[in-house]
């Protein structure tokens, strides 16, 4: 995943981008399996508060992450225009709360630059680089080890998940 | 070509296994004195059967066995030799190698040879002992032997390829592989005529199709000998009848589905009543004649996909005697092994129960079954000497109880020894006071290592312990019990779920949300009045017939919010779990509904309380409480106490 430091190609990767408050970040397309509005969910007893609970997506139970909450983004509010994104990792289903998409962007590894060690929300290890969208800094992320990652506690294990 | 045949070999597999599995139960439902001559009949052709479709795989270690076998059975079933009791163990004992022979092949792994050499051996010396006494034939026989010896005659060329068709089919060439068919195919042929025939005359040789007289059947063998007709004109209409009489009567009665295909159906369906759940609660939204158009069709949607349902769930279920049938041949053999006499009594075989806990039942059963046999029937004279009937008796039963199957494994025996498990349990460094109830103490051996060595014998202690019976049926939800009284013997009560994928469940509210507790694990609800409840410290209790109940503040422990705190105010729903009985305080009551399971785990992880997750006729998710490990979580109050 460290394609930052691999050699230059010009191969474009598409990213979907979204907003936590005023922050750009963005994430591997592959991963996402769908995007919907915010819908009530079931609370989880004893769960994190950023765990907001479960829902039903066409018969699986599907636990939604509120990313505002775990990192400390901006004002998790929920109205018409909240924004779940259903992404598929590891063969799991998990909803992410965000406060809106933006756009699909193509890059091409070259124009993804290296992390920064602080100033975002995320911790550098979640992080894939950097890019400038217009005149946007997008932050990209590595949806793949954030989700499995021990922080958050949705898996039971962490033992199952590689440093890709 | 092997490829092709290779697809089939799973149906083989599965088809032999059934066989054999027949021929074990026919076997031992065999009256030796007085044999039923249509369940001679049902076993030869059960050995035939594998016979022939082990020639066509070229699977030579089941052809050979069955070969001889199908021999010594067709003097049996033809009366030229007399039935004893090790002649029928002889053949238990070959279906047994033949389960290994097909293990090994479905396994590819090593072939018993030298077993199979033993068990051929065997066989062909209880021939060769049978023709020597063989009780003089019948009126009629000699005739039919003679024609079926005519046709041997007849079909002379295939002989020779008999004992080495396998072999030559193993070599890869098309022709070989031809001719074992076709003997195959002749083989079915004799097998059909032999049935039918057998009462009939000679000469009635309608069966082979040719409707000829036989002498004439005898010149135009010979001509096909010498080739005047071909093979393959003979075989189709010989291959087509065989195989109608054969296989007609199953292919009415059943047919074979993945169970990955039903799993999915049973999901799709539940899929579908929710949805139609949704459906009806809009059609409420919608006024005037549409609406009423729109309900009544809605209403018989709602009949049509709870019979879908229904019959999607009951694709799964199948009588438990596919477990219990192994049964009688277990007693058998260790009752002789162990000299004990004992009778098997099967009640309620035709239960239904989920497959899937079918598969997994067979372990635990088996070992409790050949635990009742060896520890708890006592041997013969004492029996007699504490004046019993010197044969003991093992009941296993099944009965549906609510929404629970409940197995019963009963025993006349000599009951569990109080004093040897409390003694054991010291030595294993587990608390058992002297005062400890009988029901604590039968618990005792579900621990983990618990074995009273004194009794180990070759049939105990093949390494599963009773801890391993309590895990293999708790990993299917369900639960055993004891009863044990000394001298009169013990009883092993499993209690059991209908299925896993749906549970009976009651849905309550508690503060906003919605749970659905487990119709298996309630007792009652009732709605306390200010006298039942006391509180010792910070815990209530309930006071309800002569009883302390631990009160449970689930809305606590669900994290739930604007719930109803006070007991007055609610309602307590009483549990029982495995571990302890405890109420629990909510709302209200909603309603009872079977709700499909859903798993937490798939996406998430597990949660303390919940068993998992259901989908409510509104498309929102509901928790399924899980009283064991609510139990587990409250704190742990003087249980003994409380419920002494």
């Amino acid at each position: 995943m460290n394609t930052a430091e691999q050699t230059i190609s010009h191969e474009q990767n598409e990213y979907l981008s979204f907003v936590l408050s005023d922050e750009h970040y963005a994430l591997d397309i592959t991963s996402v399996k769908e995007i919907r509005g915010y819908e009530p969910v079931t609370k989880i007893a004893n769960a994190p508060p950023f765990i907001k609970g479960v829902l039903n997506l066409r018969g699986d139970i599907v636990p939604i992450i509120d990313l505002r909450i775990k990192f400390n983004v901006g004002e998790p509010v929920y109205n018409e225009f909240t924004i779940v994104i259903m992404l598929n990792v590891l063969d799991r289903i998990v909803g992410i709360v965000v406060d809106g998409v933006s756009d699909v962007i193509r890059l091409t590894d070259d124009e993804v630059r290296p992390p920064p060690e602080f100033g975002v929300a995320f911790d550098s290890q979640y992080l894939h680089g950097l890019a400038s969208v217009g005149e946007h800094m997008v932050i990209l992320v590595n949806i793949e080890s954030l989700i499995s990652s021990e922080e958050l506690g949705l898996f039971d294990s962490h033992n199952d998940v590689g440093d890709k | 070509m092997s490829i092709d045949i290779a697809q089939f070999h799973a149906v083989f597999f599965d088809e032999s296994q059934e066989h054999l599995d027949d021929m074990e139960q026919l076997l031992m439902e065999l009256d030796v004195d007085d044999p039923d001559l249509e369940q001679l009949n049902s076993i030869f052709r059960a050995a035939h059967s594998i016979k022939g479709g082990s020639g066509i795989f070229g699977f030579d270690a089941l052809t050979g066995l069955t070969h001889v076998m199908e021999n010594l059975l067709d003097k049996a079933r033809n009366s030229t030799i007399k039935l004893y009791v090790p002649t029928v163990d002889l053949f238990l004992e070959t279906v047994d190698l033949l389960k290994v022979i097909l293990d090994a092949y479905k396994s590819q792994s090593d072939l018993p040879d030298e077993d199979i050499q033993q068990g051929v051996a065997a066989l062909e010396e209880a021939l060769a002992k049978s023709a020597g006494d063989a009780s003089p034939p019948q009126d009629g026989e000699p005739a039919v032997e003679s024609a079926s010896q005519a046709i041997d005659d007849g079909f002379g060329f295939f002989d020779d390829d008999e004992p080495v068709a396998g072999q030559q089919a193993e070599e890869g060439t098309i022709e070989p592989v031809a001719s074992a068919v076709t003997q195959q195919d002749m083989s079915d042929s004799f097998g059909f005529y032999d049935e039918s025939a057998l009462p009939a005359k000679p000469d009635d040789s309608k069966p082979y199709g040719f409707y000829k007289p036989v002498e004439q059947i005898r010149d135009d063998v010979k001509s096909v000998a010498k080739g005047n007709v071909t093979k393959e004109e003979v075989k189709p209409g010989q291959k087509r009848k065989a195989a109608d009489t054969k296989t007609a009567s199953k292919e009415a009665s059943s047919i074979r589905v993945d169970t990955h295909k039903i799993d999915s159906m049973v999901n799709l369906v539940g899929e579908l009543v929710i949805t139609q759940s949704m459906l009806s609660m809009i059609s409420e939204e919608v006024t005037g004649t549409v609406g009423q158009k729109l309900q009544t069709a809605i209403g018989e949607l709602q009949r049509n996909t709870r019979e879908i349902q229904e019959s999607a769930m009951s694709m799964r279920m199948l009588p438990i005697n596919m477990t219990f049938n192994r049964f009688p041949r277990v007693v058998r053999d260790l009752s002789i092994k162990l000299g004990k006499k004992v009778n098997l009594v099967i009640e309620g075989g035709a239960t239904e129960i989920d497959k899937s806990m079918i598969e997994k039942l067979v372990d635990p059963l088996t070992h409790l079954v050949r635990n009742s046999i060896d520890h708890g029937i006592e041997k013969t004279a004492t029996r007699v000497e504490a004046g019993k009937s010197e044969t003991g008796t093992v009941i296993l039963r099944a009965e549906q109880k609510g929404g629970n199957i409940v197995i019963s494994i009963i025993d006349d025996g000599a009951g569990l020894n109080r004093d040897r498990i409390v003694a054991k349990a010291r030595e294993n460094g587990l608390s058992a006071p002297d005062d400890m109830p009988d029901k604590e103490v039968w618990k005792l051996i579900f621990q983990p290592g618990f074995s009273t060595a004194a009794e180990v014998t070759d049939v105990s202690g093949r390494g599963v312990g009773m801890d391993v019976v309590r895990r293999n049926i708790e990993s299917i939800g369900g639960r055993i019990d004891i009863e044990s009284r000394a001298g009169n013997g013990s009883a092993f009560y499993i209690q059991l779920p209908l299925t896993l994928a749906i549970v009976d469940g009651i849905s309550v509210a508690i503060g906003d949300q919605i749970f659905v507790v487990p119709l298996v694990n309630i007792i009652e609800s009732i709605q306390p009045t200010r006298e039942q409840i006391k509180s010792i410290g910070n815990d209530n209790l309930l006071w309800i017939r002569e009883q302390y109940w631990p009160l449970v503040a689930v809305h606590q422990m669900m994290d739930v919010d604007n719930a109803i705190e006070k007991p007055t105010e609610g309602i307590v729903v009483l549990l029982e779990s495995s571990k302890r009985r405890y109420g629990i305080l909510v709302d209200s009551l909603l309603g009872q509904q079977q709700v499909v399971i859903k798993s937490l785990e798939q996406h998430y992880r597990k949660v303390p309380g919940i068993s998992g997750a259901t989908i409510m006729g509104d498309g929102r998710v509901a928790m399924i409480l899980d009283a064991d490990s609510i139990a587990e979580r409250c704190r742990p109050l003087a249980e003994e106490e409380l419920l002494a």
